[in-house]
């Protein structure tokens, strides 16, 4: 019987191994593996306490209303509804804290427009868009555009002072 | 606006390809170490005495190649040291995070442990007779242990035979993965197949089988010994079959689509009349598989001089390798070459010096072989009439 054991000692070694091997996975596991991880689903659960920490950079639609209500109205008329006013003019939270102190510039719109107007066939056709190169013939688009209300104005709308 | 490379309409995300020649090379090499490990195999669990020559040379191939198989996926995707993230914290959901438990699995219960038990009598008198610091080397890999009196080498008969049997699903269960990633991605038609496992399966024991001849009779050419013909007929023959039968799946997988037409059908049929046309016609099937078939049969059917059969084997073998790389660049490149809206075909452009190029390409490639030889000096695999 003894004789049978120490045949299959040697058998214990490279199980040995694999069992230390297993083991010192498990102590670096304990010790890297954040301790939140997996309390609400895949990632660290103290994520979003950090994330909520963070400044906050956009004052958000309602706050830039309390005070440009009258381009808000201008833009809730338009074809830019939909779009928020942080969406172009960037994130304004400090703005909305201390309006004099620090003032927004106003962004570059040979840039700006055609992030989302220049032609791509993925688009959907029924989505305004141009090659800017072709259409405005380097011309701004603000010369013919009012943004907040990018239809072309006409003298009715001049008249009406829509799209200023 | 005309896109370099590109026919038709592509949707923005398809016009680059984002799987490179690195995530080409991953399936074909998990490939070689599958197929070399169901040669192995062979020899021990279903008792195929006649290709016992090479039973140790392919477990020392499927070590060497299976070191070597995620490193193209680290390249691709960068950051290596991420890759431990993948066993601290599993995403039990993710086919390719559970890999890499079928990868540690096979790599140190299986292949490590039947290794050991394999080479333990080598290992101990290495240990004893060495000198210097591989003396050192050899204490190691004995972990301890200098008994291999026959009683222990039976019981390390018995528990290799039991780790080898473990060990063939496992061998299923590593390469019939890499072809379930690609069968599983139902939005592109050219890899949704219930059958690509399958067809992954026996191309790599296709692959894996005509690496170790290739690599045998080079080693037997190498260390000027007689090849044993009885072995690399009987491997020959298993190539052969195997070959058969991945034909056959490859040949119903696309019976089934030309039959089946679907929506898909037209754009991928002109993909494998125009852009996949070399790499798919001619050197996958025409070079790769239907020669190689020709010649195996005929050395099956014809009785062939000795050394005629040697160089038609090995010739097969090398075009075998080349077929199944190209079968495995044709479903990973061909796979993101068609638009998802059937109108359209971008073009791959490999770099050269890139982080994904064709040099990092090669030096992955070769890398196997320089582990091999490596593994080849420490654990010499040739059989007692080989070493006179």
């Amino acid at each position: 019987m003894r004789r049978f054991l120490q045949d299959w000692a040697h058998l214990l070694l490279p199980a040995g191994v694999l069992i230390a091997g297993l083991g010192v996975f498990l102590v670096i596991r304990a010790a890297v593996v954040p301790k939140s991880f997996g309390e609400y689903g895949h990632y660290r659960g103290a994520a979003l306490e950090m994330i909520r920490q963070k400044p906050v950079s956009y004052a958000g639609q309602d706050m830039c209303v309390m005070c440009h209500d009258d381009q808000a109205k201008v833009k809730a008329a338009g074809k830019h509804a939909t779009v928020h006013c942080e969406a172009c003019h960037g994130p304004l939270a400090k703005h909305a804290e201390d309006p004099a102190a620090n003032v927004p510039k106003l962004p570059d719109v040979a840039v700006l427009c055609k992030r989302c107007h220049e032609q791509d066939p993925a688009k959907p056709s029924w989505f305004p868009q141009v090659v800017t190169a072709e259409h405005s013939g380097g011309m701004k688009c603000t010369e013919c555009h009012q943004p907040h209300s990018p239809h072309i104005a006409t003298e009715a709308d001049a008249g009406s002072g829509r799209g200023k | 606006m005309m896109i370099p490379g590109v026919d038709g309409f592509m949707y923005p995300n398809e016009v680059e390809l984002q799987w490179s020649v690195l995530i080409v090379l991953y399936p074909y090499i998990t490939g070689l170490v599958a197929g070399a490990f169901i040669l192995a195999s062979l020899e021990r669990v279903f008792k195929v005495e006649a290709v016992r020559p090479t039973y140790r040379l392919a477990l020392l191939t499927a070590l060497a190649f299976l070191l070597v198989a995620p490193l193209p996926l680290q390249l691709h995707l960068g950051h290596p040291e991420r890759s431990i993230e993948m066993y601290l914290t599993p995403h039990r959901s993710s086919a390719m995070a559970m890999f890499g438990f079928v990868y540690l699995w096979y790599l140190t219960v299986v292949l490590l442990v039947e290794i050991w038990l394999e080479f333990r009598p080598d290992i101990v008198r290495m240990a004893q007779t060495a000198k210097g610091w591989t003396r050192l080397v050899y204490k190691v890999l004995t972990l301890g242990s200098m008994n291999v009196s026959p009683a222990a080498r039976a019981i390390d008969e018995k528990v290799g035979y039991f780790v080898t049997v473990v060990g063939v699903p496992s061998a299923f269960l590593l390469h019939g993965y890499v072809g379930f990633i690609f069968g599983s991605v139902k939005a592109n038609p050219w890899w949704s197949s219930p059958l690509m496992p399958v067809v992954f399966l026996f191309s790599a024991m296709v692959s894996g089988i005509a690496a170790v001849l290739v690599l045998y009779v080079a080693a037997m050419k190498v260390r000027k010994t007689p090849v044993d013909m009885r072995c690399v007929d009987t491997i020959a023959k298993y190539l052969f079959y195997m070959f058969m039968i991945d034909f056959s799946l490859e040949m119903l997988d696309l019976v089934h689509r030309i039959y089946e037409s679907d929506e898909s059908f037209r754009s991928l049929d002109f993909m494998v009349h125009t852009r996949l046309w070399f790499s798919q016609v001619i050197l996958q099937i025409c070079l790769g598989t239907l020669l190689p078939l020709a010649l195996l049969a005929i050395t099956q059917l014809w009785r062939v001089a000795e050394g005629k059969r040697r160089l038609m084997y090995v010739v097969a073998s090398c075009l075998t390798l080349v077929g199944i790389f190209a079968m495995r660049w044709n479903v990973v490149i061909g796979g993101q070459l068609f638009s998802k809206s059937f109108l359209g075909y971008t073009s791959y452009k490999m770099g050269f010096a890139t982080r994904e190029g064709l040099l990092p390409a090669i030096a992955l490639m070769l890398l196997p072989f320089l582990i091999f030889w490596v593994l080849v000096k420490l654990l010499p695999p040739w059989l007692k009439r080989e070493t006179a």
